[in-house]
């Protein structure tokens, strides 16, 4: 690494562009919380539960993103159904979300009774995250396969490219899910 | 490797990071479902929260890659030191970004809810609460980020390994606390 690029002007024109792009995008899944903000304020269960499953869904899809990035650069995966790395860390990827979605619903629910204003019944919230939850992971795997795939075939590297764009993509998904599920399972 | 040791290994390599992260981010939660009234005073403010949380996460993750990039290449010391024109620029440039962008964030927030024709509160409440919150969450995450990478890699952790956990796990919070804190200063200064 060459000592030019340490510079404050140097750093701050490199990354500046990138970061005010992800943040329009970003600015995407503001305007659906937004739209739901009613609802958000009459049960702030719900208002606890956005920031952990942005979180989680950028997660899952980072953490696949870099396992499989890692799998390219050493040779070791072939895009195919029946490749058994694509396949055994889609497999995680989706247990993972089932076993820590629902613990984050309760957790939700619980810290909102301590807090003392819970509207919403322990079922219902745990609900919400488990649906969100499982969605949002076959969500995140079809997002990184394609998007590693897409890196792979443009010969990009794909550390460069996959994990900002699979994090960002998943966090605004991650909103959208979390919008869905609330619609479908507590109502507007 | 078969389908299931794959699936087993990537489970238990994901699971405890995962689990640190969704801590962090129900403690956000918490701090967010406690902002009702500012969410209420504040028209369109719940539209700022992604883009400055994916922020804080993007710029001071960047920063700690950085910082632990150059310290395996060596081309800074691991003592750190107040001296050091590497690390100060990066931290510099880390800070300067983190608060462009928000400012960014806070004109496009306040065009994007006119432009749908959405209540939105005034351009100046939004840019100063913004501005406020990215220079107050800046601070507090560089410092995170720069003494666990290097307190981190002198105990012998890899900060690679470090640095992308801890930014997801304070950043949530830092970013939700502080946006909390700077949309009750510019409310109490006369700003809504």
């Amino acid at each position: 690494m060459a000592t030019a690029e340490w510079t404050v002007r140097g750093i701050v024109r490199r990354m500046l562009p990138v970061l005010i792009v992800l943040t329009a995008i970003e600015l995407g899944s503001g305007i659906i919380l937004d739209t739901f903000e009613g609802t958000l304020l009459r049960y702030p269960t719900l208002l606890v539960l956005v920031p952990v499953t942005i979180g989680m869904a950028g997660n899952l899809g980072s953490i696949l993103a870099a396992r499989l990035s890692t799998a390219l650069h050493l040779g070791l995966l072939s895009f195919d159904a029946a490749d058994e790395r694509l396949a055994g860390n889609a497999v995680a990827t989706i247990a993972l979300a089932v076993t820590v979605f629902p613990l984050v619903g309760a957790g939700a629910w619980l810290l909102q009774t301590v807090v003392g204003r819970t509207a919403l019944p322990l079922g219902t919230v745990v609900a919400v995250a488990l649906t969100s939850g499982v969605v949002l992971a076959v969500l995140a795997v079809a997002v990184t396969t394609i998007t590693t795939y897409a890196a792979y075939r443009f010969e990009l590297d794909p550390d460069d490219v996959v994990i900002p764009v699979v994090t960002n993509v998943c966090d605004v998904l991650g909103v959208l899910v979390l919008f869905g599920a609330v619609r479908v399972l507590v109502g507007g | 490797m078969t389908v299931r040791e794959v699936a087993v290994e990537a489970y238990r390599e994901a699971l405890p990071v995962l689990a640190l992260s969704a801590v962090g981010g129900l403690f956000a939660g918490v701090v967010l479902g406690g902002m009702d009234a500012e969410l209420k005073r504040v028209a369109g403010l719940l539209v700022l929260v992604p883009a400055l949380l994916a922020t804080r996460g993007n710029v001071y993750g960047s920063l700690g890659a950085r910082l632990g990039s150059a310290l395996h290449q060596g081309l800074v010391d691991p003592t750190f030191s107040t001296d050091d024109e590497r690390v100060n620029a990066a931290v510099a440039a880390a800070l300067a970004n983190g608060v462009l962008v928000s400012g960014v964030a806070a004109v496009l927030t306040v065009a994007l809810l006119t432009a749908l024709g959405r209540p939105a509160a005034s351009l100046g409440t939004f840019v100063a609460i913004a501005l406020t919150a990215g220079l107050i969450s800046g601070v507090v995450l560089t410092v995170a980020v720069v003494s666990v990478v290097f307190v981190g890699y002198r105990r012998g952790l890899n900060p690679d390994t470090l640095a992308g956990p801890v930014v997801t796990t304070t950043g949530d919070v830092v970013g939700v606390a502080t946006l909390l804190v700077a949309t009750r200063l510019v409310l109490a200064l006369g700003g809504g």
